[in-house]
């Protein structure tokens, strides 16, 4: 009756199956190596710590070392204390109903909306309207808004994960709902936060289109949050699109992904500390 | 006074709590203020179905843009989405849950690596290969539909393995106990189970790949024409937007932030459309 | 009955949306004594506990109608601080739930909150409730180690003790010893005995034996029902309803 045994068709599936998960590996592993080979040789010292020449066809890359730095920390202290408070009002100071709806809503549809849009809307409301012009803190709070949606589900999740008999007995013994929030359920959720604070940072550094209509581009260091900057996606942007330097692109590249790498590293060591540290 | 510190407490957070949906009404409201003007003016029709894109001429018919965003996302789901499916189910189903827990962090971090990174990879490595291999100027939609396809993976990955870690374990048990093999008892029960939320993360990835920018700007060629082939280049609605912004003044402005509208509605019907199947399942379960 | 009278529960009902959980239950619990409430599973024992020091409002649709007077005020008017209520009537619940932090912090959460700063004062708080729990010998060496690497049988006295620091005026017991072993539960018996003195208890059990030997005063509550309430030793002896003596003897429930 059948052309294919049972046992036969389960063989093909999993070794199609098998095939393309490692495909997706193998992926993975020949971006983060093909950057890397063709990009660590260019760095070093000087690539990193001095300032770029002749529009980044040569010199280093400091600028947009430290552009890359000052975004996502500006972005995180506006996004923080809102995710954070909008997931501890939805966990603990109200119940489920209309409004939680909306709001979750709201959130879900932030965290779909593409980064382009949000370019845009910094362009025209930060940037125009507000009249800050390029500038750090027009991409910052543009950020903000992009990342919010992580900050909050995370946070939210982590809450939630929280036994719900920690805020029992912090109730019994005395306890307003504000301190059991900040003495007992934050600090228990902690990693999870923390993993949605890494994991916006890296969306921070990776962005590009909502950051080359609100942060500008220029290459030099700011002196205050007025001031325009490039980060290093930008810059790699730029040198890969006008094809101003390969080489130095490619070591841009590297250090982007290096980046992200040791991001994702230091995520998870936090985490198994975090974890370890408590059983 | 602590009662009322409490009260105050709930307020404030009350407020905070409203940033995210005051955000999102704030982005609608200017990209709507600044890109429906001329949608009016030039009519819908005219704007969406006209093949003429001439800034200079006052001419804005998106039409090749949609065209070619379409080709490119259904490209990128046509490669992104089986390979993204066959990884969750045999990282959920055929290998022991160890080579899950490193294996899934790892394709996350594929979600990490900025795009412009993707985009170089496309035009240093791909866009040769197709150009020598099957002709054309090798920056096309098929690059970039390669391209997207890669770079949804996480997504789609990611939320399936929820969703299929999701299916109770008693009907994986109840299918081989009935004497069906594990790939049976897979596409029999747990696809079947797990359906609603990898609909969910294709919708979803979909979302990605339309508003995807860099890379697509960089791998897809530069051409605001009709497309015949997947050979030829051609320009995405998002790239359009990244192109000219820069440079764009007056009605031009505004006809870039009306392709924002037309992305804002896009995205919000795919988004609420996933937001209803996920929620469905949960109500079910 | 000479004693003080600490709460005084007048027709007190409690409703979880629809159903009703307690039935007009008027109830006086005196100073200085041990009470014990026996009854069967989802008898109402313990949300009338929990009615006690309100923790039954951090559940949604719940509802409670008729009085609670604790020392002749009522704990269910709506500008009752139920933050101070919560001080004043201690609660140990019926798993022990040692917050994920080390045995001195446990115990000065309480304090702290009060307010109390001075670290000499917050170390002999912890001596001093340790002690009265019978905890004092076993962890005085590793008072900032965790208090989840504790037994559940200490975990549960450390509950007591973290209780006890809030200086409460009555202390409300979820069959705190539901999970622990026969050692660990004589070890709470004797600490609950000792405290009597300083407070005034209440004890939820399902263990009649353990009400028999703590009790000065037992409840019998059957389905939301207060059925009969009396010195232990009636109770135990010659109950007045025969739910009661068939309860006990072990005919059902």
């Amino acid at each position: 009756m059948r052309l294919v045994s049972p046992k036969w068709t389960q063989r093909i599936a999993v070794g199609v199956l098998g095939a393309a998960t490692l495909a997706t590996l193998l992926i993975l592993l020949f971006i983060i190596v093909f950057v890397l080979e063709k990009g660590l040789r260019t760095i070093c010292w000087n690539f990193l710590f001095t300032d770029p020449q002749d529009m980044g066809r040569a010199g280093g890359i400091f600028p947009t070392l430290i552009g890359t730095l000052l975004l996502p920390l500006l972005a995180l202290a506006v996004a923080l204390p809102l995710g954070v408070g909008t997931a501890v009002y939805l966990t603990e100071y109200t119940r489920e109903g209309r409004l939680t709806r909306i709001i979750r809503f709201g959130t879900d549809c932030l965290a779909g909306i593409p980064s382009i849009i949000f370019g845009l809307f910094g362009f025209i409301f930060f940037v125009t309207i507000l009249k800050m012009g390029w500038c750090l803190l027009a991409g910052g709070l543009t950020l903000a808004i992009m990342i919010l949606p992580t900050i909050i589900r995370t946070t939210e999740e982590a809450i939630r994960a929280v036994p719900y008999s920690y805020r029992e007995v912090s109730f019994s013994l005395g306890a307003t709902r504000w301190a059991t929030v900040v003495k007992v359920v934050l600090p228990n959720a902690l990693p999870g936060i923390v993993t949605g604070v890494m994991l916006s940072i890296g969306r921070c550094i990776g962005e590009t289109a909502a950051v080359i209509f609100t942060a500008g581009q220029a290459l030099h260091l700011p002196h205050s949050v007025f001031d325009s900057v490039r980060t290093m996606s930008v810059h790699f942007y730029i040198l890969a699109r006008e094809g101003i330097s390969a080489k130095n692109a490619y070591g841009t590249a590297a250090v982007l992904i290096i980046s992200i790498l040791l991001l994702n590293v230091t995520t998870y060591w936090l985490m198994h500390r975090f974890i370890g540290r408590r059983t | 006074m602590k009662a009322r510190a409490e009260k105050l407490a709930q307020r404030i957070l009350l407020v905070i709590a409203l940033s995210a949906i005051s955000s999102l009404i704030l982005i609608a409201l200017f990209i709507f203020k600044e890109g429906t003007p001329i949608m009016v003016k030039m009519g819908l029709r005219r704007f969406l179905f006209s093949s003429e894109w001439e800034p200079q001429a006052g001419l804005f018919g998106i039409y090749p843009m949609i065209v070619a965003s379409l080709w490119v996302t259904l490209g990128a789901m046509l490669i992104g989405a089986p390979l993204g499916i066959a990884g969750a189910i045999f990282l959920n189903e055929f290998v022991p849950k160890t080579v899950l827990r490193i294996v899934k962090p790892a394709i996350e971090l594929l979600a990490g690596i900025p795009s412009v990174v993707y985009g170089f990879i496309g035009v240093m490595v791909l866009a040769p290969l197709i150009r020598n291999h099957l002709g054309g100027p090798g920056l096309s939609i098929l690059a970039a539909a390669v391209i997207l396809g890669v770079m949804i993976l996480p997504t789609v990955i990611s939320i399936s393995t929820d969703a299929i870690g999701a299916v109770p374990n008693s009907y994986r048990e109840g299918a081989l106990a009935l004497g069906a093999t594990r790939w049976q008892a897979v596409h029999m029960v747990i696809l079947k189970a797990a359906r609603s939320g990898i609909i969910a993360s294709i919708i979803l990835a979909m979302g990605r790949a339309i508003g995807e920018t860099m890379a697509v700007i960089m791998v897809a060629g530069n051409t605001v024409k009709l497309p015949h082939s997947v050979l030829n280049s051609a320009r995405t609605l998002t790239a359009t937007i990244a192109f000219e912004m820069a440079s764009a003044t007056g009605r031009h402005r505004e006809a870039l932030f009306a392709i924002g509208v037309v992305l804002f509605v896009i995205i919000m019907l795919l988004n609420s459309f996933a937001t209803v199947i996920l929620r469905g399942r949960t109500t079910r379960a | 009955m000479t004693a003080e009278i600490k709460f005084s529960v007048r027709r007190l009902c409690a409703f979880h949306g629809r159903a009703e959980s307690l039935r007009s239950i008027t109830l006086d619990v005196p100073d200085h004594r041990i009470l014990g409430i026996i009854g069967p599973a989802s008898s109402g024992k313990t949300t009338f506990l929990r009615t006690l020091n309100r923790l039954n409002d951090l559940i949604p649709d719940f509802r409670a109608t008729g009085q609670v007077l604790l020392d002749s005020a009522d704990i269910y008017q709506p500008d009752f601080d139920v933050v101070g209520l919560r001080k004043r009537v201690g609660m140990v619940f019926a798993l022990p739930v040692p917050l994920p932090m080390s045995i001195h912090d446990n115990i000065t959460y309480g304090p702290r909150l009060a307010g109390v700063r001075d670290r000499q004062q917050l170390y002999d708080i912890v001596e001093r409730t340790l002690q009265a729990a019978f905890l004092w010998d076993e962890v005085k060496d590793r008072l900032h180690s965790s208090a989840l690497r504790l037994s559940g049988g200490q975990q549960q006295r450390l509950c007591l003790a973290r209780v006890l620091a809030m200086e409460p005026e009555v202390v409300l017991l979820d069959e705190p010893c539901s999970g622990l072993d026969p050692i660990s539960t004589a070890k709470i018996e004797e600490a609950l005995v000792a405290l009597k003195i300083r407070y005034s208890i209440i004890l939820v059990t399902n263990n009649t034996k353990q009400a028999s030997r703590v009790a000065d005063d037992t409840a019998f509550f059957l389905m939301g029902e207060l059925v009969e309430h009396g010195l232990t030793e009636q109770i135990f002896t010659v109950p007045r309803d025969q739910r009661t003596g068939d309860y006990i003897t072990g005919r059902f429930g």
